[in-house]
C-alpha cells in the first residue's frame, strides 16, 4: 500500500501534485454515465432525432443545476458516448468497455428493439439498470423475467396493432372505410412481427387484407408497392414501415394520389422532418406514437429540447426517452445511492414524475405510452394510447393536396 | 406499361449510380469503395443547399459536378497515385485500392454525419406526371433524362473522340497504351475524377426522390458494383444495359410476384450472368 502511494506520488510529480489532488477531488463528485447507440449506419437517422438529443438535453440540464443530489452530495454527470455503427457485435464490445475500462456508474439503454434485446445479457451481467425506450416487442414479460434489470416503457407489438385496429373499426362503423385493408411491411424483424400480429387481429375484427406484401429495407423504388395498394381499391392503407421507407411511401402515395380515408405508416411518421418535407399534404396521416402538446409539461420539455439541442423533438419516443432519464435521475436521487442494485430496486418499487406523467413499473413494464397519433394541422397528436391524457379524435384523410 | 415505365425510370437511377464506378474501376483501375459516399455527398450538398437557401437541386448538379471533379482528381493525385506507383500487378492495386478507399469511406461518413446526422428529407419536383398512362414523379423522370444524357455523352465521347479512345485504350491495357504515347497517369486521373463527378451528380438527383442519410453510401456502392460487374468492367454500354436489366427485372418482380423478392431476383440475375459470362455482358475475357 505504502509502496503504491510512493509510486503514485512519483508519477504525479512528473505532472504536478495539485493536478492529482484536484482530479482526485473531482472524480468523487462525478457520476459517469455511458451511452452507446448508432451515430452511423442504418439506424443513425433515427437516433439523431429521438435518442442523442435527449441525452444531451438531460445531461446539460442536470449539470446546469449543479448535478445529481446523491445523499446531499452534488455529483455532475460525465457522459461517455460511443457509436456502435448500428452493429450489435460492436455494441456488445463497447458495452464491455463501458463497464470494464470506463467503469461507468450507469448506462442509458440502447436504441432499437434488436439492440436492447441483444445487449440485455451484457448489461444484466454488470447489474446496470436498463430502462429501454425504443424497443417494442410482445416478449416484454419473457425478457424482463430473464433479465431483472431490464425495463420497458414504450408498449408492446400487440398494443400498437390494437391501436390501429381500433381506428379501423371506428372508421368502418362510421362508414368511411369498408372491410378491405391494404397492408405492407418492411421485411425486417420489426415490420414482420407487427404485420404477423396485424394479420391475426385485423382478420379477427372482420377485415380482409386485399393487399398484403413486404418489401426489403432500403428499397429504392416503392412505386410498385403503392401501385399495387392503389389497385386493390382498399380505403384503408397500413404500412408497418421504418424510416426511410415511411418517407418513400408517403411520397408515392402523393404521386399516385392514393384514395384512402385511413393512411397509416409506422416509424418516423412522427418526425418533424416528415411534416417538413410534405407540408400539409400529409395532414390527417396516421402514424406510430403521439404526444399531447397541450400538456404544459410536454410543452416545456419541447421548448427546452429546441432551445438546448437546436432540434425539434419528435412527436413520439423523444418524450419517452427523456422520461427514461428522468426515472434514472429520480431513482439515483431518491435512493441516495449510486449502487446499481439499490437503484434498480428503487426503480421497481417507486413511481416517477416525468414528462410522460406519472410512470411506474409493474413487473418491469410501464404501461404509459401512446400507440397511434395523427398529423392534425401541423401537429402530430396522440389518438390512442395507454394511461395517457389528451387523446384527440380521429379525422379521415381526404386527398393529398396542400 | 406500368412495369416498363417504372422499370426504365429505376434503371436511370441505377445507371447514375453505376456509370461513375465503371469509369473509376474500368479505366483508373481503382475499386473505389467510397463511390457510394461520394454519391451521398452530392445528395447532402443538394439537400443542404435546398433546405438552407432554396437552391434548386438541378442548379446544385451544375455546382457539384466541378467540385466533385476537382475533389476526386485531388484524391487520385495525392492519395491513390502512390498506390498505383508501388503496385506491381493489377491484383495488387485492386487490393490496395479497396483498403484505401474503404478507409476513405469512413472519413467521408464521419464528415457527413458531422454536417447532418439525420435523414436528408426534402422534396423537389415531386409532382405527379403521367408517362404513357403510368403515373410517376417529375423528379424521377428528370433524373432519368439526365442519366440518358450522361450515358449518351459518355458513349459518344468514348467512341468518337480522340481523348475518349485514349480512355478506352487505358481500360484495355495500361501498359500497351503507355507504349503508344498515351499519358496513362493523366487519363486515369481524369477518368477517376469524371467518375466521381458523375457519382456526385447522381447523388444530387437521386436525393430528390429517395430519402438518404449519411451512412447509406454502401448500399449504392454495392448496387454499382453489381451493375459494373454484370455489364462488364470498363464498358459504358455494359453499365447501361445492366442497369436497365436490373431496373426492369426488379420492377417486374415487385409488381407481378412480390416486392419482397426484388433483392433476391437482382442477385439471381447477377449469379446467372456470372455463371455464364463471368467477364460481364460487354466485358472482354482477360487473358
Amino acid at each position: 500500500m505504502i509502496r503504491r502511494i510512493i509510486l503514485k506520488t512519483a508519477f504525479a510529480a512528473a505532472f504536478s501534485l495539485t493536478a492529482l489532488f484536484s482530479s482526485a477531488v473531482s472524480a468523487a463528485d462525478v457520476i459517469k454515465i455511458g451511452a452507446i447507440a448508432p451515430k452511423t449506419g442504418p439506424l443513425a437517422g433515427g437516433t439523431v432525432v429521438t435518442h442523442w438529443p435527449n441525452i444531451d438535453l438531460w445531461v446539460e440540464q442536470v449539470n446546469a443545476r449543479g448535478g445529481l443530489n446523491v445523499s446531499g452530495k452534488k455529483m455532475t454527470i460525465e457522459l461517455i458516448q460511443y457509436d456502435d455503427k448500428t452493429n450489435p457485435g460492436e455494441h456488445i464490445k463497447l458495452a464491455q468497455r463501458l463497464a470494464e475500462q470506463d467503469k461507468v456508474d450507469f448506462i442509458i439503454a440502447p436504441y432499437g428493439t434488436g439492440f436492447n434485446i441483444a445487449s440485455a445479457p451484457v448489461y444484466g451481467r454488470y447489474g446496470y439498470p436498463m430502462i429501454a425506450v425504443s424497443a417494442i416487442t410482445d416478449k416484454v414479460y419473457e425478457l424482463t423475467e430473464r433479465y431483472p434489470n431490464l425495463f420497458f416503457t414504450l408498449g408492446s407489438t400487440t398494443a400498437f396493432v390494437e391501436g390501429v385496429r381500433d381506428i379501423l373499426i371506428e372508421q368502418r362503423d362510421a362508414g368511411a372505410i369498408g372491410n378491405e385493408v391494404a397492408m405492407v411491411n418492411v421485411a425486417d424483424a420489426f415490420g414482420i412481427e407487427l404485420a404477423d400480429r396485424a394479420r391475426d387481429l385485423f382478420t379477427e375484427a372482420g377485415f380482409k387484407l386485399v393487399y398484403d406484401k413486404s418489401y426489403p429495407l432500403g428499397t429504392p423504388d416503392l412505386s410498385p408497392v403503392m401501385k399495387g395498394a392503389k389497385a386493390s381499391g382498399a380505403k384503408a392503407f397500413v404500412a408497418w414501415s421504418y424510416p426511410p421507407d415511411s418517407f418513400g411511401l408517403a411520397e408515392q402515395a402523393i404521386i399516385e394520389d392514393l384514395d384512402v380515408a385511413v393512411y397509416y405508416s409506422a416509424v418516423a411518421t412522427s418526425f418533424p422532418a416528415f411534416k417538413g418535407a410534405y407540408g400539409n399534404k400529409i395532414n390527417n396521416v396516421l402514424g406510430a406514437g403521439g404526444t399531447n402538446v397541450d400538456d404544459p409539461k410536454v410543452a416545456a420539455y419541447r421548448k427546452a429540447h429546441l432551445d438546448i439541442t437546436g432540434k425539434t423533438a419528435d412527436y413520439w419516443a423523444s418524450a419517452n426517452t427523456y422520461a427514461s432519464m428522468q426515472i434514472l435521475e429520480q431513482s439515483i436521487e431518491g435512493s441516495g445511492s449510486i449502487d446499481r442494485e439499490v437503484v434498480t430496486q428503487y426503480i421497481k418499487d417507486n413511481s416517477f414524475d416525468t414528462v410522460m406523467g406519472t410512470l411506474k413499473f409493474e413487473n418491469n413494464v410501464s404501461e404509459t405510452f401512446w400507440s397511434v397519433g395523427q398529423w392534425q394541422d401541423g401537429v402530430f397528436r396522440g389518438l390512442k394510447g395507454s394511461n395517457v391524457d389528451g387523446a384527440v379524435s380521429v379525422r379521415t384523410k381526404s386527398g393529398w393536396s396542400e | 406499361m406500368d412495369i416498363i415505365v417504372s422499370g426504365l425510370l429505376l434503371s436511370g437511377t441505377y445507371a447514375l449510380v453505376a456509370m461513375g464506378l465503371n469509369l473509376q474501376y474500368g479505366v483508373a483501375r481503382i475499386m473505389n469503395l467510397a463511390n457510394g459516399e461520394v454519391l451521398v455527398l452530392g445528395a447532402l450538398a443538394s439537400f443542404w443547399l435546398y433546405t438552407t437557401d432554396q437552391i434548386s437541386p438541378l442548379l446544385t448538379v451544375v455546382l457539384v459536378a466541378p467540385v466533385a471533379f476537382i475533389g476526386n482528381w485531388l484524391i487520385y493525385r495525392f492519395l491513390l497515385t502512390p498506390l498505383v506507383r508501388r503496385s506491381k500487378t493489377q491484383g495488387h492495386l485492386e487490393v490496395d485500392s479497396i483498403l484505401a478507399t474503404f478507409g476513405m469511406s469512413f472519413i467521408l461518413i464521419g464528415i457527413m454525419v458531422s454536417i447532418e446526422g439525420g435523414f436528408f428529407v426534402y422534396k423537389y419536383l415531386s409532382t405527379p406526371i403521367s408517362i404513357l398512362g403510368s403515373t410517376t414523379s417529375l423528379s424521377r423522370f428528370v433524373a432519368f433524362i439526365i442519366a440518358v444524357l450522361i450515358g449518351g455523352l459518355l458513349y459518344l465521347w468514348m467512341n468518337h473522340t480522340r481523348s475518349g479512345v485514349a480512355v478506352r485504350a487505358v481500360s484495355v491495357g495500361t501498359e500497351a497504351s503507355g507504349l503508344v504515347g498515351i499519358n496513362v497517369p493523366r487519363v486515369s486521373a481524369f477518368a477517376f475524377a469524371l467518375g466521381g463527378a458523375i457519382a456526385a451528380i447522381g447523388g444530387a438527383l437521386i436525393s430528390t426522390f429517395i430519402t438518404l442519410d449519411a451512412s447509406i453510401g454502401v448500399v449504392f456502392t454495392l448496387k454499382a458494383l453489381i451493375i459494373v460487374i454484370m455489364g462488364g468492367v470498363g464498358d459504358i454500354r455494359g453499365a447501361i444495359v445492366a442497369a436497365v436489366i436490373l431496373g426492369v427485372i426488379e420492377t417486374t418482380v415487385a409488381t407481378l410476384i412480390d416486392p419482397g423478392l426484388t433483392l433476391a431476383a437482382a442477385y439471381l440475375i447477377f449469379l446467372i450472368i456470372l455463371l455464364f459470362r463471368p467477364q460481364g455482358l460487354f466485358g472482354r475475357r482477360v487473358l
